[in-house]
């Protein structure tokens, strides 16, 4: 959880609103997970089948063209892992 | 200048609310609530009153409906009995949770089975979790009266919270009583425009009863609390510039009879006009009795109540509901857990008494002053005048 809603009863809001828009992207909810995706670069062919798949849509194209995992938001489900057609990502312990 | 006429408690409960000038009424009738909300929604057809008049489908509806139109900044009311209130129940605790002073009238009832449209507060004991300012009113003026000052108790800014106010049904709202009526503009200037915290506007949009996971959820319910618990100075000060401004005084808890009395009698709502006969004609024959009504029961006044027993020595606690399977009616269980940390505490007694309508007259009183007397109503409670062959 990020300190935005890690607060004294005192500083929340009103009924517990959100005040502000869109700001659950500001909550690590990547923090469930017990695996965390690691790519073989030697195996990946920069396809992006594993962006499709992501259930979080936390993987997106990044430098060189390779196709890390935001772990911010990963929970570790592992259909990355699964679906990648090289068999170039492997689940971790995190 | 303020008028007395002879009406329906039902009626001069509805003339509070259109006084009041609310902007949306969501109600489904049932007995006995039907005449207020019947009589509101005559006021929105000829135009007496500039409000939404919502005929829902249910009463899981109408407090649904009720929160919607609180949320986006309307002042909203409802009213309900038994079996009514129990389908609200759900949506009661989000009222509540999201801080909407929603204000309803529970015309108490007894719950089914079997079927009751009679009085008792098993309705409202039944929900007295829900976080909810609950006030009972003992005649027509006060129904009236509360029902007024409802909408400033929980539209204040220290306290945001729904409130309900109870009557007995039938004892009180089929009845006709002389109530003091207050001129428009003196209400006007007593109970100002509703000015919400927060509300549903596109313009600053918020999002209302969001997901609450287990690192907010305790917090979230400690504001909720704490409001409540805090609503009871504001209740207090709304009662006494009541008080100031219409010459009618209400406190949390009153106290009636002799002020050393040995015997208090406990009540709440209606019951309490019975009592204060019983109480007079057993002090009139040289008994050392009294007794307190309970007006504010949620949040519980336990310094006002302590207060109001000191000196006593017993305690005759009536209960209008039933709680099965445990040692005492709900309004006995709550006393004596708030009397177990006290020294010197009084004795306790515990009557059970006009469940579903049973009338329950001054002989009444002064048979269960008795039987005290005499120790004869028991360690626990009595179910007063069930029938038994044993």
């Amino acid at each position: 959880m990020s300190d935005l809603a890690i607060c004294a009863w005192q500083k929340l809001e009103l009924g517990t609103a959100i005040t502000t828009p869109g700001n659950a992207a500001e909550l690590r909810t990547g923090d469930w997970k017990t695996l965390r995706p690691e790519t073989d670069r030697e195996k990946c062919i920069k396809c992006g089948m594993c962006s499709v798949y992501c259930p979080e849509f936390c993987i997106s194209e990044g430098e060189e063209g390779y196709y890390p995992a935001d772990l911010f938001y990963c929970k570790g489900c592992g259909i990355c892992a699964n679906e990648c057609p090289k068999k170039a990502i492997s689940m971790v312990m995190d | 200048m303020t008028k007395a006429i002879g009406l329906e408690v039902s009626l001069a409960i509805a003339e509070a609310v259109k006084q009041a000038n609310v902007d949306v009424v969501a109600a489904y009738p049932i007995t006995p609530q039907t005449h207020i909300v019947e009589e509101l929604s005559v006021y929105v057809a000829n135009g007496e009153l500039d409000a939404e008049y919502i005929p829902v489908e249910s009463e899981h509806s109408a407090m649904s409906a009720s929160v919607g139109s609180c949320a986006a900044g309307a002042r909203t009311y409802t009213a309900t009995s038994a079996q009514g209130l129990a389908l609200m129940h759900e949506i009661l605790f989000i009222a509540s949770g999201l801080r909407l002073p929603i204000v309803m009238t529970i015309a108490n009832r007894a719950l089914s089975a079997p079927i009751s449209i009679w009085n008792d507060h098993g309705d409202i004991m039944t929900e007295r979790d829900i976080g909810w300012i609950q006030i009972f009113a003992e005649n027509g003026q006060e129904a009236y009266d509360l029902s007024i000052a409802a909408f400033k108790i929980a539209e204040d800014h220290r306290v945001l919270l729904p409130t309900c106010v109870n009557v007995d049904g039938f004892i009180l709202t089929h009845m006709i009583e002389s109530v003091l009526f207050i001129d428009q503009k003196d209400v006007d200037a007593f109970l100002p425009s509703f000015k919400p915290a927060l509300t549903l506007d596109p313009k600053k949009p918020v999002t209302m009863g969001p997901v609450g996971v287990p690192e907010v959820y305790i917090e979230s319910r400690k504001q909720c609390e704490q409001a409540l618990i805090n609503s009871r100075q504001v209740v207090a000060e709304v009662f006494s510039q009541w008080g100031q401004s219409f010459k009618r005084n209400y406190k949390l808890i009153e106290k009636n009879g002799s002020q050393q009395a040995k015997t208090v009698f406990i009540t709440m709502g209606s019951m309490g006009e019975t009592t204060m006969t019983a109480v007079q004609e057993l002090g009139d024959s040289g008994e050392s009795v009294g007794q307190v009504r309970i007006r504010l029961w949620r949040p519980f006044p336990r310094k006002e109540f302590l207060d109001a027993i000191a000196g006593a020595d017993e305690l005759i606690i009536i209960d209008r509901a039933l709680s099965p399977g445990v040692h005492n009616g709900p309004v006995a269980q709550e006393i004596k857990a708030l009397l177990y940390d006290e020294p010197g505490k009084p004795k306790v007694h515990n009557v059970i008494a006009g469940l579903g309508g049973r009338d329950v007259t001054v002989k009444d009183f002064k048979k269960m002053f008795e039987m005290s007397r005499k120790n004869e109503l028991g360690p626990n409670y009595t179910i007063w005048g069930v029938r038994s062959d044993a």
